[in-house]
């Protein structure tokens, strides 16, 4: 057979029914599915950290720097794996200097410099000065100049003008919420505004990837600050753990609904994707969507939550449950990602049809990539918590 | 009173009017000098999207020296078949016609690849055989004139 056949005949044995000759191959791999996953994760660390700071809940106040700090780690490569996923990641500040109003893409551009700009570092700029200058001054070197460099010569630290640091951080902050708010409701916008895809094309998704992102960033938060206590050989405070653990319970059981009566919507209306969606939901994507993103992710963590609001001995199962229950929390909301991305474009836009997904290991847009994204920013986190450790700041009465 | 400004408010400013600045200015050099020129795009990719090697002549370029196959297409089914669709692409040949030789398909899955059946096709937008049944063992050109399928060799 002619080579050019030959590959036709291979893809398409990978294939069943009708499908358009465009979707034989997925146009949005696994980096995809890694990209919103880490947003989310910094929009959900971002809002506990300010329900913490807008309410004032005291209770939270040892994870509330471990949250900012472990969104910016993730924010700084949240839009690398998009990057790498292109095939001229060199083009990729063109989005920036040339961008237009229609490009939905271009404008996440800029809400994602105004969140990292103007919300992020600057409240952890401003709640870190005061220590910053501290630090200057005690050590000595290059990490003087380094700290020196860091409050932007900001020196001052009279009562003052240290209480305007905490003014001007509360109003960060309340900007911050409706920031984080668009930033991963941009998220599930640009998959909610496709409106050839069934599967996609809902006004639900920005909120339903908004709260899956609240969810998945207050897991993390969670089991960074079990894994930091456990480091420092602090003994980690339950109350912590109960009050997070309470956050995430309402959280995930608003996430939960809201999917549901998207998908109740769905299975209700019964359109004409309805048959294709039904089989994609029972074929390729059971595992996924019913075994890892319904019961691991999603039931198994209610059910044990909800059982830890009134299961108060045992301690240390407590605290072990806790922590199971972060990890899997934190698969089932990759999972959600997955179905949603690969998901979408496993059917065929003619509703008779699948294509198929098989995952790459290397190359720019593979596995290892993917798992390379995910790593980097507890690399990051590592870092930041050793140049800016909570546990040294200068403590300030309120 | 005198107004009293915290001294990180200027310093803030000062520290935001550099950013904004630097990016304008990597801007003003980044811009590509065609850009906007007809709309937003760069105005230079119109010549860079002629460059690339054309593959496709289009079959009028086959016309001019086998129109006796076209006369033969046009009388029957694959008439709204391009030659280039069968013979692949085709810019080589048109320009040396002596050296460069062009695709010749010959085997059973080639017809196969439009006419082999397939539930999911509809029976009414292509005529469709089973490649395992309709007279196996021999080649479909054996029997049908490619050109014009229904002008049977034997
Ligand atoms: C300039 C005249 C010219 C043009 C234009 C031209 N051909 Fe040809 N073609 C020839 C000649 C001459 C031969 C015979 C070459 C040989 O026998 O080696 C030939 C041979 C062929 C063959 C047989 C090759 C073989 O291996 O037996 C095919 C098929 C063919 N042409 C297809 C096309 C198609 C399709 C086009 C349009 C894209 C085209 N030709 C355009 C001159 C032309
Ligand atoms: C349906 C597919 C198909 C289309 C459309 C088609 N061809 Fe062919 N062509 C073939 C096949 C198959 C052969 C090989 C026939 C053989 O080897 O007996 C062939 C052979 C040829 C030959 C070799 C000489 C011959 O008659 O066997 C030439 C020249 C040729 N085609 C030119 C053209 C031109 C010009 C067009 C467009 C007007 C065209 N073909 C359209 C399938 C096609
Ligand atoms: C690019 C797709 C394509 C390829 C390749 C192709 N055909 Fe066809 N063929 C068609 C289409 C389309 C029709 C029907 C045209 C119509 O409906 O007007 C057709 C019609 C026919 C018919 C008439 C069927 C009838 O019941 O009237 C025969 C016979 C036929 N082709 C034989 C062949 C053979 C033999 C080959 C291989 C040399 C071949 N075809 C390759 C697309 C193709
Ligand atoms: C032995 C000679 C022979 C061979 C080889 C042959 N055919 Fe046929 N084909 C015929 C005859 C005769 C008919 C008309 C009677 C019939 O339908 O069987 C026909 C009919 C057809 C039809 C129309 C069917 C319909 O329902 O109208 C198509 C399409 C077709 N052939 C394609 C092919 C293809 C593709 C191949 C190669 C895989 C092939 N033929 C091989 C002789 C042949």
């Amino acid at each position: 057979m002619e080579p050019h056949y030959q590959h036709l005949y291979d893809i398409l044995a990978h294939s069943q029914g009708y499908i358009f000759p465009n979707e034989i191959d997925l146009q949005w791999g696994i980096l995809i599915v890694v990209y919103p996953f880490i947003t989310g994760l910094v929009a959900g660390a971002f809002i506990l950290a300010s329900l913490e700071r807008v309410f004032k809940v005291k209770i939270l106040k040892p994870t509330y720097q471990i949250a900012l700090l472990t969104a910016l780690s993730f924010l700084l490569v949240a839009t690398m794996p998009l990057i790498s996923h292109l095939s001229q990641p060199q083009r990729a500040y063109e989005i920036m200097i040339t961008p237009h109003s229609s490009s939905a893409m271009a404008i996440f551009g800029f809400v994602y410099l105004w969140y990292l700009m103007v919300v992020l570092l600057l409240e952890i700029w401003f709640d870190y000065r005061h220590s910053m200058v501290v630090w200057a001054n005690e050590k000595s070197g290059i990490m003087r100049w380094v700290y020196k460099i860091l409050t932007l010569g900001v020196n001052d630290i009279s009562p003052r003008t240290v209480k305007w640091d905490r003014k001007l951080g509360y109003i960060i902050t309340v900007v911050g919420i409706p920031s984080a708010f668009i930033l991963h409701g941009y998220v599930g916008f640009i998959f909610g505004s496709i409106k050839a895809n069934p599967w996609w094309s809902t006004p639900l998704m920005p909120i339903i990837f908004l709260f899956s992102a609240m969810v998945s960033g207050i897991s993390l938060v969670l089991l960074v600050y079990m894994i930091i206590s456990y480091f420092r050989k602090q003994i980690i405070d339950l109350n912590v753990l109960d009050s997070i653990g309470k956050y995430l319970f309402f959280v995930l059981i608003l996430d939960f609904t809201l999917e549901g009566l998207d998908q109740i919507q769905r299975i209700y209306e019964a359109g004409e994707s309805f048959e294709i969606l039904k089989l994609l939901v029972s074929s390729k994507l059971y595992l996924t969507l019913f075994v890892s993103q319904g019961l691991i992710g999603t039931i198994i963590p209610l059910v044990t939550l909800a059982f830890l609001q009134f299961y108060k001995h045992q301690i240390k199962v407590r605290k072990t449950m806790y922590f199971i229950i972060g990890i899997l929390v934190l698969i089932g909301v990759y999972s959600m990602r997955w179905n949603v991305v690969i998901g979408g474009q496993l059917f065929s836009k003619s509703f008779a049809g699948f294509t198929s997904f098989k995952v790459g290991l290397i190359g720019l847009d593979g596995t290892l990539m993917a798992i390379f994204w995910l790593i980097l920013p507890i690399g990051i986190l590592a870092f930041l918590l050793w140049l800016l450790p909570p546990w040294k700041m200068v403590k300030e009465e309120d | 009173m005198k107004f009293y400004v915290p001294p990180q408010i200027p310093r803030l400013a000062l520290a935001f009017g550099l950013f904004i600045t630097l990016f304008l200015v990597l801007r003003h050099f980044l811009v590509p000098d065609t850009f906007g020129k007809y709309g937003h795009y760069r105005a230079a990719s119109l010549i860079d999207n002629t460059l690339p090697e054309i593959h496709y002549a289009g079959q009028q370029a086959c016309f001019v020296c086998h129109q006796d196959i076209e006369d033969k297409k046009a009388q029957d089914v694959h008439s709204d078949i391009h030659c280039e669709t069968c013979h692949g692409p085709g810019e080589k040949h048109v320009v040396n016609s002596k050296v460069e030789k062009i695709l010749k398909p010959t085997g059973r899955e080639f017809c196969g690849s439009c006419h082999a059946l397939n539930a999911a096709k509809l029976k009414s937008a292509i005529f469709q055989i089973d490649l395992y049944k309709h007279n196996i063992g021999k080649n479909c050109i054996e029997c049908h004139n490619p050109h014009q399928p229904w002008e049977m060799k034997k």
